[in-house]
């Protein structure tokens, strides 16, 4: 039996299709509409809410609490800052990635890491000789995403306190109802909004607080569907989609190293020691063979394919997670592979997240992808374009 | 470029979204242009204004669907800000308390229609696709510069054959199919397919907006036809709501042109379109200064443009005569209301997903024609056919937290009133739509904080469209395509060298289309005067 998370009381009543999905051993709601079109158009018009319980959470206090971070991640977290949350990677001794997320620093000594899979026994065998807790708090803290426009009038209402403070990547303590929670500007869409962590067992006034005080203000709750095609904007990778962890992964070919996963700005080359940083080094020095981006596919030129057969042209309105071959301009070579693709609605442009060889990664790039049109696979036009394709000024504002 | 300093390539007159549209298409191939706007805001039909303080109202347009995805793409407007937010269902409460309704979701909408009749439920899947298929016919032409048929001239040979050929595609039946949307009466054509009388009445209400005829008037078929060809993501009949009302949409491409190197001039009023020996040479303004340019640009009405800022003995006496006799018959005005709360609908208590889609006032069939047979004797329909809209159940920002906007667009309200518009008569008729309201949401009186009620002479006087009509102009056959707004003068020249049209009364005809503006632009660029 799949386990139900501390909103489940709340949220099973809302799932109208009974269209759920597995997240990390938990049902979570794909959508709760029979559609997730209106949870998308919230997460960017008003306010989406989504039950992200599932991820893993960890609790790493003492002393040497920091000098373990830095040992296994590419970001530097001695620098940081309390009430600083960092986005990061992690990697193996060989420089390629087991796992990302983020570092919210909660006090000097006191860090919560979360990650798309366990880690406790990889950051357990980092910390010999250091003077270091950790606990997994994955089931003990329950967390929320409050994402889009209107997340900070909603919360602002609901913690009664001011949030123009929190900048983006920023944490602050507050009490929702009487419960204390912590309240990070961070989340997975690419637009403003906060994540809100709370014990578990407080978790039902919290999300009511934010219902009650979110209705005026056009609040949806908000499955993962519509994430999907909203982290696709914001050019967001994910975990077993768009890259394999070391740990899973078969064969040498299918491992990443951040500099690959066009990660470069997290790795941090001043910090004289930690996982991979050799053979990171070395790899930026001759250069990383592949690189992550954005690739749109033209329009016209996939209109044209589904013309020519009297189809009107079939978008992916819902995100699709499989890979599919990109050829170069003429399409004559393989030159990469798109991992996700969605249709964006409020772009009207049809995106993918690629890997594509290092050559073929400069922005404006013609490229060739697969598509299939009734049957047949079939090439369309696509360009290389930068990340975020989504980047809304109100993110940071 | 070979711009003259102080000269315009083009002058376009009037802001509104085909005029914007227009602009930009030339500013983007490297024309100087100008926009010049009437009023203190771009949009003409399509604006957001605040007439409450706090509530926000798109006024007199809308919604959207036609927006051509074209424009959309090669002017980038997602960048400049256009987001458009799906309108989902229609619920049409009917006086016995029962509704008919459409959802989103296919099989929502098929049990309910199972619910007032099987066969219609099955019906609604063939019609359904048919319409596609229609739609998917018609779609190029809506791209293309109408050819005449009288003409032997080649590129006229040319797009008859291109035409002709747009219809090799449609198999027997689908070509009967849309001769017969060509010609028929929308609910004679909906007779052939449906049973539900509450069915038809709320689908032939789409073949009579902005159109002067009841749903039993031979024609108003191809309005059906009209509706259903927008597009939103490759998906026919989608309609959608602009974030920010209907102003934005105006906005983004206002954004769009101006980036591009357009210059707009708002509250600058154009009196005369001046030429001299059959040429264009410039606009004068009402303060008194002139605009010199070879190329006039207009996106009014034809009636406004040919009839009152051009001199009669400038232009051909055949072509006045056409202008004169084209209809325009203005036959809408529009409600809209700052909320205190929604309504309660008696046929679906509370407040639920409904509330975020239209609500049709077209219980039956004989209910839609009766507020014809008002208006073809000069009266206002004293039970008129409505689609009503929350624009702040989509897009929270319309109102204030927890408060609302209403929009109703209502039919008929003839222009041309027997003893013409008064104060008296526009507070009748805003009663009459609250009346009509009440019958299915009594509590809706005790909500409203404010209401603005718009008959034609009010939407003529605010936006200067003639008759108030925002099709600038009946969609009906004797004046679509190449017949629009006038034989031989459809390729969007007008009748002196230097002078073009591109509104709603061009080719491909009314709605937040954009086509008018952009076809327009590419004759100009095709002709080369400067």
């Amino acid at each position: 039996m799949l386990r139900t998370t501390p909103f489940h009381e709340r949220t099973a009543p809302l799932s109208l299709g009974q269209n759920w999905r597995r997240w990390a051993g938990y049902t979570v709601a794909s959508s709760y509409e029979l559609s997730h079109d209106r949870e998308y158009f919230a997460i960017r018009n008003s306010a989406a809410l989504l039950d992200v319980s599932p991820l893993y959470k960890y609790h790493v206090n003492g002393r040497d609490a920091s000098r373990l971070l830095d040992r296994v991640v590419t970001r530097d977290v001695g620098k940081s800052k309390v009430g600083q949350v960092l986005y990061t990677p992690w990697c193996d001794a060989h420089g390629k990635v087991i796992d990302d997320g983020t570092i919210a620093r909660l006090g000097e000594q006191s860090f919560r890491i979360t990650s798309a899979e366990p880690n406790f026994r990889w950051l357990g065998d980092n910390a010999r000789r250091l003077d270091v807790s950790i606990d997994d708090v994955s089931d003990r803290i329950a967390s929320l995403a409050l994402q889009g426009p209107n997340a900070r009038s909603i919360l602002e209402q609901a913690a009664e306190q001011d949030l123009t403070s929190v900048k983006y990547f920023r944490l602050t303590t507050a009490s929702i109802r009487g419960t204390p929670v912590t309240i990070t500007r961070t989340g997975y869409t690419g637009d403003l909004g906060y994540e809100i962590w709370m014990e578990a067992g407080v978790a039902i006034p919290v999300w009511d607080a934010l219902i009650q005080c979110g209705t005026p203000y056009g609040i949806v709750p908000c499955g993962i569907l519509a994430l999907d095609v909203a982290r696709i904007e914001a050019g967001l990778l994910l975990l077993d989609v768009d890259y394999v962890s070391t740990r899973h992964a078969l064969i040498e070919a299918q491992k990443s190293s951040p500099l690959e996963l066009s990660l470069d700005w997290t790795v941090s080359f001043d910090k004289p020691h930690f996982n991979g940083r050799a053979a990171i080094h070395a790899e930026r020095a001759r250069g990383a063979a592949w690189k992550f981006v954005g690739v749109e596919v033209d329009w016209v030129s996939l209109e044209e394919l589904f013309t020519t057969l009297g189809l009107a042209p079939r978008l992916p309105t819902q995100a699709w997670r499989t890979s599919v071959p990109l050829y170069d301009g003429n399409g004559s070579a393989q030159v990469g592979y798109a991992t996700s693709g969605c249709w964006s609605p409020i772009l009207k442009r049809y995106l993918t997240l690629a890997h594509v060889e290092a050559r073929y990664a400069k922005p404006g790039t013609p490229l060739t992808i697969e598509v299939t049109v009734e049957h047949r696979r079939k090439r369309a036009l696509a360009t290389v374009r930068s990340l975020p394709f989504f980047n809304p000024e109100r993110k940071r504002a | 470029m070979t711009t003259r300093s102080g000269r315009y390539d083009a002058i376009i007159i009037g802001g509104g979204h085909n005029g914007l549209v227009n602009a930009a298409y030339l500013a983007r191939a490297g024309r100087k242009v100008v926009v010049l706007e009437r009023r203190h805001l771009v949009g003409g039909a399509a604006v957001t204004e605040e007439i409450y303080p706090g509530f926000k109202f798109s006024v007199f347009s809308y919604v959207v669907s036609l927006l051509r995805p074209e424009i959309i793409r090669e002017l980038d407007l997602p960048r400049h800000g256009l987001e458009i937010l799906p309108l989902e269902s229609t619920i049409t409460p009917m006086f016995n308390g029962d509704y008919l309704g459409s959802w989103a979701d296919h099989d929502q909408t098929r049990q309910e229609l199972v619910r007032h009749s099987r066969r219609d439920a099955e019906a609604y899947d063939e019609y359904g696709k048919l319409m596609h298929h229609m739609a998917m016919a018609v779609k190029p032409i809506l791209a293309m510069v109408p050819p005449d048929p009288t003409s032997m001239a080649p590129s006229d040979l040319r797009g008859m054959l291109k035409f002709g050929l747009n219809f090799r595609s449609l198999s027997r039946k689908h070509f009967h199919a849309l001769y017969k949307l060509m010609t028929m009466s929308s609910g004679d054509f909906l007779d052939e397919w449906f049973e539900t009388d509450v069915l038809k009445a709320t689908k032939s209400a789409s073949g009579i907006i902005g159109t002067f005829m009841g749903p039993r008037t031979p024609g108003s078929a191809y309005v059906l036809l009209h509706h259903y060809m927008g597009e939103i993501d490759g998906a026919f009949r989608a309609w959608g709501f602009a974030k920010g009302g209907t102003g934005a949409i105006s906005e983004s491409i206002a954004s769009a042109a101006r980036e591009l190197g357009a210059e707009i001039r708002l509250n600058t009023t154009v009196s005369q379109i001046k030429s001299t020996g059959g040429r264009i040479t410039g606009v004068v303004l009402e303060s008194g200064d002139e605009l010199a340019s070879d190329v006039v640009v207009t996106s009014l009405d034809p009636k406004r443009t040919f009839l009152t800022l051009m001199e009669e003995r400038d232009l051909p006496a055949d072509f006045v005569q056409d202008i004169r006799r084209y209809k325009i018959r203005g036959s809408s005005g529009k409600v809209n209301c700052a909320l205190s709360a929604l309504p309660d609908f008696t046929c679906l208590p509370g407040i639920g997903p409904h509330h975020r889609g239209a609500i049709s006032i077209s219980p039956s069939m004989e209910y839609v024609e009766r507020a014809y047979d008002d208006a073809k004797y000069g009266e206002f329909s004293r039970r008129p056919y409505m689609d009503i809209v929350f624009p702040s159940m989509i897009d929270p920002q319309m109102a204030p937290p927890g408060r609302h906007v209403m929009s109703v667009f209502v039919q008929y309200a003839p222009s041309n009133i027997n003893g013409g518009w008064d104060a008296t008569k526009r507070e009748a008729f805003g009663d009459a739509v609250i009346d009509a309201i009440e019958r299915v949401a009594p509590n809706i009186r005790g909500t409203i904080l404010h209401r603005q009620v718009l008959t034609p002479q009010d939407i003529e006087d605010i936006t200067g469209l003639t008759e108030g009509n925002i099709f600038q102009g009946e969609l009906a056959l004797h004046q679509l395509f190449f017949l629009r707004p006038a034989p031989g003068w459809a390729k969007f020249r007008g009748p002196l060298r230097g002078l073009y049209q591109c509104g709603a009364a061009t080719h491909p005809g009314g709605g937040i289309m954009g086509a008018g503006g952009r076809l327009a632009a590419r004759e100009i660029l095709k002709d080369g005067i400067r």
